[in-house]
């Protein structure tokens, strides 16, 4: 028992551990892939190449003056970003990153939990990730803040149904909640479920961009209308929280899409975490580039391309899903 | 005391807690709050019974989705906790409370007592057989024994929904408004 207890705590400080500085990285990446998109250079005066950038940003956020407006609500208001952070890193509780190994003598499993519900722990936790956004909104007192969070939490509300249904196709085919079964019928490229289910992927991705907040769906911190949307008003550490907060869930998502469609931490030679790490890479990267292509969707536009767009799309993509496994069936076992 | 049951008694103070905390404060925002702590709780406890997916659907669809609308309700007509909320209750509204109240503790006290009180958690937890509370057992019944509620239940939700709509519609000779207020509008009428 104890032994499971130690094991299992080293494994949750590993991921965090490795997921903050992932998150501290993806402000760089996102900087550079920017940077080199539009013809600049990026950060590069701190250490080579910039690679010391986001420590130097950590330390100046750390030291900067925490600014509280008069006219919050003090215990929402602090919460926020803790609400908006947590669910993040809770969502790595279940994703594989790794086949079971040996390390100095120990039998290690490639996850932190294998919950036999394992997807719908991910959507029930990410599901509360909004909070953060809506509670710091409103807690702010200020036009810009109620706006941008009002924004959020309808945009999220409108999407977390297409989002939730774009995997059903998934679970439909592979028959298990699980994570770890999930990544197991993923053997081979041939199997990856992006094959079987392109268009449940496409919806996927799309709905988690807007999900997370991030351009062409950044309707709730639209600067030229809205200031900084949710966090205008927060300084210092609660500021970066937030930023923490978002690249932790486009970290969360883009691992639960390699997880998912792009078959985990399966792949040949290299070893099994590198190939999970590299799959999150190539999403992160997604992100970036849809960040410096598109422009932003306006309101209205955002709300009809979701409802009446991606929500039939998501239903029909079910029900042919579900037509097909039955037919299936039928087929194989003669009715 | 073993593992089972701390965690037991830790999430059903919680969740009792959670429940006090909501009905007693002003603050409307944080009364939703204490719900969601409450309802957080409670998923615990289901989990722990074995009904995980009861659980993340619980999470899921309460606090995920219901409470989140609260809240988006309560932040639509600005209730700020320093807020005056009105006069105070009259005698007769007073009386109804109470009496309410006293009835549904009447009705908890003898619910509590007809419950046998010698099984602990961990006691309730190995009643149940593995495939309690799965995704598979619950759908089975949902989809055989269940199915006619089940599928009543889905077309009472969708008549609710319309009757909303068609509740927070504007009629036709009325002057046109922006398309942003108008859906402003029907925002507030579903909820």
């Amino acid at each position: 028992m104890l032994e499971v207890i130690f094991i299992s705590s080293i494994k949750v400080i590993a991921v965090v551990v490795v997921l903050l500085t992932g998150c501290a990285y993806a402000t760089y990446m996102e900087r550079k892939v920017l940077a080199f998109m539009q013809h600049r250079i990026g950060p590069n005066y701190a250490g080579p190449f910039g690679l010391l950038q986001p420590i130097a940003d950590a330390v100046k956020l750390i030291f900067k003056e925490d600014v509280v407006p008069d006219n919050v609500e003090r215990l929402t208001y602090t919460l926020a970003p803790m609400i908006s952070f947590v669910p993040a890193v809770l969502t790595f509780a279940v994703v594989p990153f790794s086949s079971n190994f040996t390390l100095f003598g120990y039998e290690i499993t490639g996850v932190i939990s294998d919950l036999n519900i394992g997807i719908l722990f991910v959507f029930a936790i990410t599901s509360l990730g909004v909070y953060g956004i809506l509670l710091g909104g409103w807690s702010a007192g200020s036009k810009y803040s109620l706006l941008g969070g009002l924004r959020s939490s309808a945009q999220m509300i409108s999407y977390e149904l297409s989002y939730g249904l774009s995997i059903v196709g998934v679970i439909i085919i592979a028959n298990t909640l699980s994570m770890v079964e999930l990544v197991e019928q993923q053997a081979t490229i041939g199997s990856w479920f992006i094959w079987k289910q392109p268009l449940g992927f496409l919806l996927y991705i799309t709905c988690a961009v807007a999900e997370t907040n991030r351009s062409p769906f950044d309707l709730p911190e639209a600067e030229s209308e809205l200031v900084a949307g949710y966090h205008t008003e927060y300084s210092s550490m609660r500021f970066a929280q937030f930023f923490i907060g978002e690249y932790g869930n486009m970290l969360a998502v883009s691992a639960v899409a390699a997880t998912l469609f792009f078959g985990g931490w399966q792949g040949p030679l290299l070893p099994p975490v590198i190939w999970f790490l590299i799959k999150v890479f190539c999403f992160m990267f997604l992100y970036i580039w849809l960040r410096a292509t598109l422009p932003r969707f306006r309101y209205d536009q955002l709300m009809n391309f979701g409802w009446k767009v991606l929500f039939p799309l998501a239903i029909l993509n079910t029900l042919v899903t579900g037509l097909w496994v039955l037919w299936l069936s039928d087929v194989i076992f003669g009715g | 005391m073993n593992l089972d049951t701390i965690v037991f008694l830790v999430s059903a103070v919680v969740a009792v807690f959670g429940a006090t905390m909501m009905i007693s404060q002003r603050n409307t925002v944080a009364s939703v709050l204490y719900l969601i702590l409450s309802l957080a709780a409670q998923a615990v406890l289901y989990i722990q019974l074995g009904a995980l997916f009861l659980g993340a659907v619980l999470i899921i669809v309460y606090a995920g989705a219901i409470m989140v609308l609260f809240l988006f309700v309560i932040m639509l007509l600005n209730l700020r906790g320093n807020q005056d909320m009105g006069d105070p209750p009259g005698p007769v509204s007073r009386f109804t409370k109470y009496l309410v109240s006293i009835l549904l503790v009447i009705e908890l006290v003898f619910i509590i007592r007809g419950v046998a009180f010698d099984t602990d958690a961990s006691g309730i937890m190995s009643m149940v057989t593995d495939d309690f509370g799965s995704v598979k057992a619950v759908a089975m019944l949902l989809f055989t024994d269940y199915l006619y509620p089940f599928e009543l239940t889905g077309v009472l939700l969708l008549v609710a929904i319309v009757g909303a709509v068609v509740v927070s519609k504007r009629e036709k000779d009325e002057t046109p408004i922006p398309a942003d207020q108008a859906s402003d509008n029907s925002d507030r009428g579903t909820n």
